[in-house]
């Protein structure tokens, strides 16, 4: 049992390209149709993973992993998340540090860097869009950048000012 | 010492690192680039570009690269570098277990928390910030050298935005634009 626990999130771990959420359809697709989880238990793991600092993938694996074995099932299934991605970065970072100052290798970098922020600032226009900001609600994430981006604030304080903030909109005001 | 900075870092991350991946990166970003310069801001780009290619999450494969390039950078050998890198992976995933097993004992009760939906009325919005100041911050000379960065970040967002391009095609597209536009 552990073992196949732990081969399919190895698989899991190793087919999702993009991390997170690319990977929910196939650990849904694992965990709900090999009959260890009904599909509401793995909706309602999923929402409680979801609102749970940490990587995403792995929260959902030691979720899942304790629900079957437990402690010791939790670790099997983190592990199998986990080591895939840890030996191909490895690879890459044992690797990488000679072909760097490779003459194609740094034209081609050139190239990507300026793509990868475009990569992240569309994600940031489709999250917001996703959450309904109103406009007075916009303040706070153009605030929250400015902070971090101009003013060198750790994003740490903004958190922490976010789930404070929350708290206090969310009980007192909205009275949840 | 550095030892125990990298086990903080990757800590805290995986403490404070609400939202996901991308919204991970500025808190990533700020301790490893700018506070303890273990890398460049350029290494940093080339970390996410490589992330976005290969398997698994960009939290576990920005620890592994770091750990090791960290530890490697202060002059240790190739084997205590790996340890590093173990290190940081270890520790950014070690409060997801914690906070899991402790939330598996009182799930139900975690489940429909007014607390946790309050908390996340000011976390939701600010996600979003901590994502734009992950691309801001990457938005200096080092990654923008000249006009052709411009283009290529100009028609990568429109090709991610409107036409939805995979983020796997637009790194290697990007790749071969650089050959390219750098001949």
């Amino acid at each position: 049992m552990y073992w196949t626990l732990f081969l399919t999130f190895v698989k899991i771990g190793t087919f999702t390209i993009g991390g997170g959420y690319a990977m929910l359809p196939l650990i849904q697709r694992e965990v709900v149709d090999k009959g260890w989880l009904s599909k509401e238990d793995f909706i309602d793991l999923f929402s409680v993973a979801q609102s749970l600092p940490g990587i995403f993938a792995v929260n959902i694996s030691i979720f899942v992993g304790y629900k079957l074995k437990k402690t010791l099932g939790s670790i099997v299934c983190a592990l199998g998340t986990i080591l895939p991605s840890f030996f191909i970065i490895l690879a890459i970072a044992l690797f990488f540090t000679g072909v760097k100052d490779n003459v194609w290798i740094e034209k081609a970098f050139k190239g990507l860097r300026p793509a990868v922020v475009a990569l992240i600032a569309v994600p940031c226009l489709t999250t917001a869009r996703s959450i309904k900001l109103s406009y007075a609600q916009m303040v706070i994430p153009i605030g929250a950048a400015l902070l971090i981006w101009l003013g060198n604030m750790s994003p740490v304080w903004i958190i922490l000012a976010a789930i404070i903030g929350g708290l206090y909109y969310g009980l007192k005001i909205k009275k949840y | 010492m550095i030892w125990l900075q990298l086990f903080y870092v990757y800590l805290k991350i995986g403490i404070f690192g609400f939202g996901g991946g991308y919204a991970m990166l500025s808190l990533i970003q700020s301790d490893v680039v700018d506070q303890y310069k273990w890398i460049s801001l350029q290494e940093f780009t080339d970390i996410v570009a490589i992330s976005q290619m290969t398997p698994g999450p960009i939290g576990i494969n920005s620890a592994t690269y770091i750990g090791y390039t960290a530890i490697h950078n202060a002059g240790y050998s190739q084997g205590m570098s790996i340890l590093g890198s173990s290190l940081a992976t270890f520790a950014v995933c070690l409060p997801s277990f914690i906070l899991v097993l402790i939330i598996s004992y009182f799930f139900s009760k975690f489940k429909n928390n007014k607390y946790v939906a309050a908390a996340f009325t000011g976390l939701r919005p600010a996600t979003v910030g901590l994502i734009a100041a992950a691309a801001l911050m990457l938005m200096n000379k080092e990654n923008f050298i000249d006009y052709k960065s411009f283009l290529i970040f100009g028609a990568a967002f429109l090709l991610t935005w409107k036409f939805k391009v995979n983020p796997i095609l637009m790194i290697l597209l990007a790749g071969a634009a650089g050959i390219v536009l750098y001949w």
